[in-house]
């Protein structure tokens, strides 16, 4: 099915670990994410599976360990442009803003550009692509917050898609979405993982979705338990991979 | 008819005024859209105790204004960074603090009241030719950065932690922000008024809000409207001799009254 190296790692977290003052977040979290892959990270709310997501993009700085994206470490890395990120719909938008569809997805080309670097025709064009792939094209110039919430996460997709990354983390993307949508959603995300050969990494609570969507599943509960394949976790051999001891 | 134009000082007014226009709602739009609108505000505050030092020193009072201002808008975004006081406490640490020195400024030298009066509302008076040339300047100065950083701008006002991730440096945008207010402040204090200023980077921008268009169009339309109401404003004031900045923002609240309205009665219809 997949002519991808899926033994190639693209992302690690080496012996992670985050704490507010005394409260331990995360404890000593190694985790290696391969090109290709489609790896569900599961875990209850407060498991601290945002806060992993947050030290790997570089909005937080684990306590102790090291993230490697890339091949570089996160202190050096620049090419930001080869990760694709959709936040947390909820907290992240205005309904207000006064933003079309096609400004807010072209700002995913921004990465490429660069500083000092207006936009040009191959921008549009990509954003199109991206529009077109999420199959929202059609509504390329309504205003963001006049769309449903469905329509809203695709524009994000659009979003990170149109900067061309290889590898796309969406975080708790299905929250506050009719489980119809979220079954459009998930095909969506498999065609973006089997057609465009893009690894994505996916937060959620959702685990019943994730049985049936990932290849891997990641456990976050504080530590990590981390299973091969999907197949694993269902056996209810939780915590099988996972080598430290509490 | 248009006797208005035979007054030298009524050109330099104008050609102020127009310049002051455009700029303030380029700058406006992502004030209000971050809800820094108080920034604005604060801002046109510490501009005065630079009006007081200019005065005192008998330097220009738009640039001694620039000075402090941007020296303040520097240390209220350091202040916000850190996370040591709130946001609006910072801000209202910064206004009080640079209202009571300019009172103590204004205390020493007793003798600029009338010239003071003129900074406080605004005045096409008080603008002269070197006036106009150190606007003109300033303005270019912040059209030309707003151009350099307008995506990053646009993105991390819309989005700052996906901003944060694409690699945009968030923090750094944050400051030619704030330092980008600051010069549209002190460029727009002889024409409408240390008091009035913030009305001017915000009323136009909010009013544009309310016809919910594009980000590109949004800016348009409060070019629009505040090149309209500073221009009406200021015949308006010639004629009726009224103050000059209180003018152009009563005009401004008319048109933001007016387009409400209208919306209002659209969204009625649907």
């Amino acid at each position: 099915m997949h002519q991808v190296d899926h033994s190639e790692n693209i992302i690690t977290t080496d012996h992670v670990s985050f704490a507010y003052g005394d409260r331990l977040i995360l404890d000593d979290i190694s985790l290696a994410i391969h090109r290709g892959d489609y790896l569900g990270i599961v875990g209850e709310n407060g498991s601290g599976k945002t806060t992993l997501i947050k030290i790997i993009l570089g909005l937080q700085k684990p306590t102790s360990g090291t993230v490697k994206l890339f091949g570089k470490d996160i202190s050096v890395f620049k090419e930001w442009h080869r990760i694709g990120y959709v936040p947390q719909k909820a907290t992240s938008i205005d309904a207000n803003f006064p933003a079309t569809v096609e400004e807010v997805v072209l700002m995913g080309r921004f990465a490429r550009r660069g500083i000092f670097h207006n936009i040009t025709d191959e921008d549009k064009e990509r954003v199109r692509e991206a529009l077109t792939n999420v199959d929202m094209w059609q509504h390329h110039d309504r205003l963001i917050g006049d769309l449903s919430g469905g329509q809203q996460q695709r524009v994000f997709i659009a979003r990170a898609l149109a900067g061309e990354p290889e590898i796309i983390f969406l975080d708790e993307p299905t929250v506050g979405i009719e489980h119809e949508i979220k079954r459009d959603f998930y095909a969506l995300l498999r065609k973006l993982n089997d057609e465009l050969d893009l690894t994505v990494v996916l937060v959620t609570h959702d685990i019943d979705s994730m049985t049936e969507e990932a290849m891997h599943i990641a456990c976050v509960d504080k530590t990590l338990y981390f299973h091969d394949s999907v197949n694993d976790y269902l056996k209810g051999t939780h915590g099988a991979h996972h080598e430290h001891t509490k | 008819m248009f006797d208005i134009f035979h007054y030298s000082f009524v050109v330099h007014g104008l050609e102020a005024g127009i310049v002051i226009a455009l700029t303030a709602p380029l700058i406006g739009t992502f004030l209000v859209l971050r809800r820094y609108s108080l920034i604005a505000d604060t801002l046109a505050h510490v501009s005065l105790s630079g009006i007081a030092l200019g005065l005192l020193l008998n330097l220009s009072p738009i640039l001694t204004a620039l000075g402090v201002t941007v020296v303040a808008s520097l240390g209220i975004e350091r202040l916000r960074a850190t996370k040591r006081v709130y946001g609006e406490s910072a801000l209202a640490l910064f206004l009080s603090g640079s209202l009571a020195f300019a009172t103590i400024l204004l205390s020493i030298g007793k003798g600029f009241n009338t010239n003071l009066f003129n900074y406080l509302f605004g005045s096409i008076v008080t603008v002269t030719q070197g006036d106009v040339y150190i606007i003109i300047a300033l303005a270019i100065i912040v059209a030309v950065i707003l151009a350099l950083f307008y995506k990053e701008l646009i993105y991390s006002t819309f989005d700052e932690e996906s901003a944060r991730v694409s690699g945009i440096p968030v923090r750094l945008i944050n400051a030619v922000l704030i330092l980008l207010a600051a010069l549209t402040i002190a460029l727009s204090i002889p024409i409408i008024g240390v008091l009035l200023i913030a009305a001017l980077i915000v009323v136009p921008v909010v009013t544009a809000l309310q016809l919910r268009k594009s980000f590109a169009a949004t800016m348009a339309y409060a070019e629009g409207f505040s090149l309209f109401s500073v221009l009406a404003g200021m015949f308006i004031s010639f004629y009726a001799n009224l103050s000059t900045g209180g003018t152009i923002v009563l005009v401004m609240l008319a048109v933001f009254l007016v387009v409400l309205a209208l919306k209002r009665n659209t969204v009625v219809n649907r």
